[in-house]
């Protein structure tokens, strides 16, 4: 173990790398998904049951929908799908698969649980291994995995067509959409993945925990531990794992999620994951350039998050190879870096990477305990989730993210040079811009609103583990994983308190839907623009002034905003980390 | 208001219909060629000696005496509690932290019979993010093998040796950091050789 030593540079290296290969295939992979007719080497055995499924919806699959009929669709089912995990939580202990017999979810803790989980967020005020019986896990939870981050890509694709259409009333029909993201790509995607997991020695059972009799209490040595015996947490893990890591969703099986040996036994594991996160994102810009005939602008998308991941990255991994210099002093070898909350299989490179890469995406597993970072490596995960959760982001949220920076780009470069903005060969005008607005205000207003509601309020501090400038991060950080869907914590914070599961339920569904009312109705608004031939005056939508414009338009509206806050919280606790002897 | 009506009727038929197949069909059919294919990880890989389950080789457990290895700190509930895994969540200014890190680096240069101002891995002295890290570092093992040739009145080289034998190095050579299993280590003292594998 070293200071960002040459296996961790190899890593990184390899991880972009990977990535980058992986982008157009499963960019093409995602056209014929995504196309009601199109052909995917899966039609012979899923085709039959895709037409089933169709028939008992009772849903058309040549219709297609207006922006407001798919936007009440998928309100609609969201909302379907929470009243069933809520049901599902509640009624556990009369259902099967409870080998610990595990009493009903309380109520406040089963909305804030079926909330997190439609919304993809994945934020966990429950132990998994002492709340949860193996059927709320498996059913209750893996539902909205894999449905919500279907609905995150119907939404994206969504756009797409929003963008890719003109003079067009419709923007796609969201049940095929629903039915074929799941059927064609997250289902067969996650079973071989999981597979892979169990190789690694994830574990897929229904036993009841298995009570061992530990080595030391077997011998002489130790007369105290006669008797002694450890009991081992088991269950569904593998399949839930895989479609949590592909979808985004992050809500571990096991308390400590991926840090936990059966949730991420090996480096392999570990590194395959973080691949999974950024997958069908990273595809995502592909399938952008693709259907809007403009390839190149999918590529400067994917430049841009590209460049915002690799400097997070850079940060966060410098921030935990110095460490804590105050450990330091008491005699802790620098060379290990900041090791409280990690795990040694992955060491800082591992961890502080699978940090970086959960929370610009909105996946938010964690394969270390973020509360515990340094305060430079706990602010970029922080960050990352203020800035929209846009670098690669979450499955289909990333893109649609995004792109509504994109639309506020191309507006601030339209005032700039004193014409009328467009992108893509139309016209972005009030109404575009003020959704595209919205969207973004929404996040900021739910963020800085419910953190300074919990920061006076009694609730609020009575959940704090740490105090000083660490227990406003721990805030801060809850209503921003919150909003922003990411779903990974600043996990000191007991956040399982009725004040706190209902604000941050709020701040979710917040963060999810009144996200992506907006988001639906920019698409309906630019499908129906007619086109206009470019002309020489045209900005074009790739290239590197564009790509930093981009960048530029995502830090200066999350920094600005989040600023304030973020001084007081992480800045200032480095600050006195470096230069104080002060203690909390 | 009927066009809710019948949105929500088709709403509660899909959760329904995709319920069976992504709740139903696809983990039972990852149970039944996780079981088909690797048996023992999908069961926990579970390490048993004379048919007692001793523990698994991947979640740690504790171990206090001299004659053998000791893990990592652990915050999962009173130590290695593989029913309450997590990580004590303590902010680096914590003074609950700093107070403990203090209190376990006396406690291992003296256990371990160290000099006064040795450096103590950090991985010794750190609560792992489970609670349950089945490994430690080389560096740690190293320095813990004198105190364990000493309580087994057998040559530290020995020890080393087993050591060396025990140390995982990195994946494909760059992936994660070199590692020791603590539970198949101790096993191995114990003349349990490669259990785990």
């Amino acid at each position: 173990m070293a200071m960002m030593d040459l296996y961790g540079w190899i890593q990184l290296a390899l991880f972009v790398g990977l990535l980058f290969l992986v982008t157009k295939p499963v960019g093409l992979y995602l056209v014929r998904v995504l196309e009601p007719d199109g052909k995917t080497w899966l039609d012979r055995p899923v085709r039959p049951v895709e037409r089933l499924l169709y028939r008992v919806l009772g849903v058309d699959p040549k219709g297609e929908q207006d922006w407001k009929q798919y936007t009440q669709s998928l309100i609609s089912f969201s909302l379907a799908g929470l009243l069933f995990t809520y049901a599902v939580l509640r009624l556990q202990h009369i259902l099967p698969l409870n080998p610990q017999k595990l009493g009903p979810v309380r109520p406040d803790l089963a909305f804030n649980t079926a909330a997190s989980f439609t919304t993809n967020t994945n934020w966990q005020n429950y132990a998994g291994e002492t709340t949860l019986s193996y059927f709320s896990q498996m059913v209750g939870l893996v539902f909205h995995n894999f449905v919500s981050a279907a609905a995150g890509i119907a939404a994206a694709a969504a756009l797409v067509r929003g963008i890719a259409r003109h003079s067009a009333k419709t923007i796609g029909n969201f049940w095929v959409d629903l039915v074929r993201v799941n059927l064609y790509l997250l289902l067969p995607f996650s079973l071989v993945f999981s597979l892979f997991l169990t190789s690694q020695g994830i574990v897929q059972n229904f036993k009841p925990y298995v009570r061992t009799t530990p080595v030391e209490s077997t011998t002489a040595a130790a007369p105290d531990k006669a008797g002694n015996s450890q009991i081992i947490a088991q269950g569904p893990a593998s399949s839930q794992v895989a479609i949590k890591m592909l979808g985004t969703n992050g809500g571990g099986f096991f308390n400590a999620n991926a840090a936990h040996p059966y949730e991420n036994p090996t480096p392999l594991s570990n590194f395959i994951q973080m691949l999974s996160i950024f997958l069908i994102p990273s595809g995502l810009t592909y399938y952008l350039g693709r259907k809007v005939r403009n390839q190149k602008h999918g590529w400067a998308v994917w430049s841009a998050m590209a460049i915002l991941f690799l400097a997070a990255a850079l940060v966060c991994w410098r921030a935990e190879s110095a460490g804590n210099p105050r450990l330091q002093a008491l005699g802790v070898d620098p060379g290990g870096g900041n090791m409280e909350g990690k795990e040694v299989r992955f060491g800082v490179s591992g961890s502080s990477l699978f940090a970086t890469v959960t929370t610009a995406a909105s996946c938010g597993a964690v394969n270390s305990m973020h509360d515990s970072f340094t305060p430079l490596g706990g602010l970029v995960p922080l960050v990352n989730i203020q800035l929209g959760e846009v670098v690669f982001g979450g499955v289909g949220s990333g893109l649609y993210g995004m792109l509504i920076f994109v639309i506020l780009a191309v507006f601030l470069t339209g005032l700039m040079v004193g014409r009328t903005p467009e992108y893509l060969g139309k016209k972005i005008e009030s109404y575009d811009v003020k959704v595209s607005v919205l969207a973004v205000l929404i996040l900021i207003f739910s963020i800085l609103g419910f953190s300074a509601w919990a920061t006076v309020s009694r609730w609020g501090l009575a959940g704090l583990n740490n105090s000083g400038p660490h227990g406003l991060s721990e805030i801060l950080y809850a209503f921003s994983s919150g909003t922003g869907n990411n779903g990974s914590a600043f996990a000191g914070l007991n956040g399982n308190t009725p004040s706190y599961n209902i604000t941050l339920a709020l701040a979710m569904l917040f963060g999810r839907f009144i996200m992506m009312v907006p988001v639906l109705a920019l698409a309906g608004n630019l499908a129906r623009k007619k086109l206009i031939p470019p002309s020489e005056a045209s900005f074009p939508a790739s290239g590197p002034t564009f790509i930093i414009i981009l960048i530029g338009t995502v830090l200066i509206v999350g920094a600005l905003t989040f600023l304030p806050a973020l001084t007081l919280g992480p800045v200032v606790e480095h600050l006195l980390m470096t230069g104080s002897g002060v203690l909390y | 208001m009927r066009n809710w009506i019948t949105e929500l009727r088709t709403s509660f038929l899909a959760v329904l219909a995709l319920a069976v197949i992504l709740c139903g069909l696809y983990p039972l059919t990852a149970w039944v060629l996780a079981h088909g294919l690797f048996p023992g990880k999908a069961d926990g890989s579970l390490v048993t000696r004379d048919g007692t389950v001793l523990g698994s080789s991947l979640i740690g457990q504790e171990f206090s005496s001299p004659q053998y290895f000791h893990p990592r700190p652990s915050a999962a509930g009173r130590g290695y509690d593989a029913e309450r895994s997590g990580g004590t969540n303590l902010g680096p200014l914590s003074k609950n932290l700093v107070d403990e890190v203090e209190r376990r680096v006396a406690a291992y240069r003296a256990e371990n019979g160290l000099p006064p101002n040795a450096l103590v891995p950090a991985d010794a002295v750190t609560s792992s993010g489970s609670g349950l890290d089945p490994h430690i570092s080389p560096e740690n093992a190293h320095l813990q093998a004198g105190r364990v040739a000493r309580a087994r009145g057998v040559p530290e080289a020995k020890i080393l040796e087993l050591v060396e034998a025990y140390t995982a190095g990195r994946t494909l050579g760059i992936l994660g950091q070199p590692r020791v299993n603590v539970l198949r280590l101790n096993l191995a003292l114990d003349g349990v050789r490669d259990v785990g594998r």
